[in-house]
């Protein structure tokens, strides 16, 4: 079985996987880290986003393997121990969700899309979220949440 | 998904021993953004995985001469971003932009992309409209030779695609009128115009989404653009219902008529 060396939100991590494993059932089943979630088969909800050095990709449509050596950041990555980083800050406050079951990979794809850009505008995050379903909110909240957690970001 | 063996082979010269000692059922991987969705539906069941990730020298875009050269394994958010392709062919960073979203724009590769020959993506207009060359690990290839069918491409086993030369137009612009769950196109069309007053060959026209056997010139179309290249001279010239394809996404009527609106925005884009 081929053995992957990653480093998990900031931690060393060295797992056996098979090939065919992929990057989220490591993050779910062998990591345990259960905040990245799975709501398709098809690479097209963003219920699994997390960050692979540095940028959103879905966890679903990667394997293990081809993430063996990067960095890689889940959703419970961000919080600064009960600090929450200042984008889950403004889920809360703008009440950027419903049922919560889209929010881990929003709030990803949202750190990734405003990481140096403060001043979104909401065209530029309605488009940045187009691989992001959420069925609950109608959206109009998540949109708001993510141009005020932009902001709180400072880029 | 069924196992497989994987390969991350970092060099072009090993990928091509991989693939060829796997045979028949070794297949490529780039950004794994069709392959890996393929293979989780069981839709495919290859004995080995050869990931072109770890070959460092795919990537890259060079503007050489009269031509921007884009590595195989770059991706399209590299594509998005680069001031070189933003600087010589706008239409094609806007084309990249739109594939899919950002998270499939960060893995998914222009090589993997054409290779795959989907009917509805989208740089196969921009291979076709601007003319592109297909250089692979054993030959030159023309766009005009490269794109066979749905699925289909001039590849030969064993061939490795490297990068895709496109020539610098004097205008161009694509549109599409895209699926609003995929953004795959359900109709695109990219129009491009080399040298002034040439004859015939001097506009290109290439429709994605919408033929029966994948992405295709638009004669009719090209012919009239190169004596006027308005909006208004093509108008009533889009390819007929019955040479193209229905679905559940839209008719082949519907297609037909999104072609000649999609051209027409696609020729007052490109000025
Ligand atoms: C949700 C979603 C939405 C999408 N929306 C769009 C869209 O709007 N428009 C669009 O055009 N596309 C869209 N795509 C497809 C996307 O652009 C893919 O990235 C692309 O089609 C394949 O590129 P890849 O690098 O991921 O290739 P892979 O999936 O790795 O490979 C695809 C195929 O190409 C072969 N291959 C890869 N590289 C090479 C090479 N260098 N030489 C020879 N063969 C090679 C592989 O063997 C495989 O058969 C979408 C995909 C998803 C998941
Ligand atoms: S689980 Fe739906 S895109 Fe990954
Ligand atoms: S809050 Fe329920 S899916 Fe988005």
């Amino acid at each position: 079985m081929p053995t992957v060396n990653l480093t998990v939100n900031g931690k060393a991590v060295s797992a056996n996987v098979e090939a065919r494993t992929l990057l989220v059932n490591l993050i779910r089943e062998q990591l345990g880290l259960t905040g990245t979630h799975v709501g398709c088969d098809t690479s097209q909800c963003g219920a699994c986003v997390v960050h692979v050095d540095g940028k959103s990709v879905k966890a679903c449509t990667m394997l293990a393997v081809q993430a063996n050596g990067s960095k890689v950041t889940t959703i419970e990555g961000l919080a600064n121990g009960d600090k929450l980083h200042p984008m889950q800050e403004a889920f809360r406050e703008h009440h950027g969700l419903q049922c919560g079951f889209c929010t881990p990979g929003m709030v990803m794809s949202a750190v990734c899309l405003a990481k140096g850009h403060p001043n979104l505008t909401e065209k530029e995050v309605r488009e940045g979220l187009e691989g992001n379903i959420c069925r609950c909110t109608g959206y109009h909240n998540i949109v708001q949440a993510v141009l005020a957690g932009a902001k709180a970001m400072g880029g | 998904m069924y196992d497989f063996q994987y390969h991350r082979p970092a060099s072009l010269a090993d990928a091509a021993k991989l693939l060829q000692s796997a045979g028949d059922d070794g297949k490529l991987m780039a950004g794994g953004q069709t392959l890996i969705p393929t293979l989780k539906q069981r839709l495919a069941q290859p004995s080995a995985v050869i990931d072109l990730g770890g070959i460092k020298d795919l990537a890259g875009i060079k503007v050489d001469g009269n031509a921007v050269m884009i590595g195989a394994l770059t991706t399209h958010s590299t594509v998005a971003s680069s001031k070189d392709v933003a600087g010589k062919i706008k239409a094609l960073a806007q084309l990249a932009e739109g594939i899919g979203d950002r998270q499939v724009r960060h893995c998914g590769t222009i090589g993997g992309s054409i290779a795959n020959n989907d009917p509805a993506a989208d740089y196969p207009a921009a291979v076709l409209a601007l003319n592109a060359t297909i250089t692979t690990n054993q030959r030159k290839i023309a766009a005009d030779e490269f794109f066979k069918g749905l699925f289909e491409t001039a590849l030969k086993p064993g061939e490795i695609i490297t990068s895709v030369s496109f020539p610098v137009p004097e205008k161009a612009a694509y549109v599409k009128f895209p699926n609003p769950a995929s953004r795959y196109a359900i109709v695109g069309v990219f129009v491009a115009r080399f040298g002034s007053g040439g004859t015939g060959g001097g506009v290109r026209v290439a429709v994605t989404g919408a033929g029966q056997g994948g992405v295709f010139r638009a004669h009719k179309i090209e012919e009239a653009l190169s004596k006027n290249f308005s909006a208004k001279a093509i108008e009533g010239l889009h390819p007929p219902a019955s040479s193209l394809n229905g679905d559940i996404h839209a008719s082949a009527e519907y297609r037909s008529h999104l072609i000649g609106v999609m051209a027409k925005r696609a020729v007052a884009a490109a000025g």
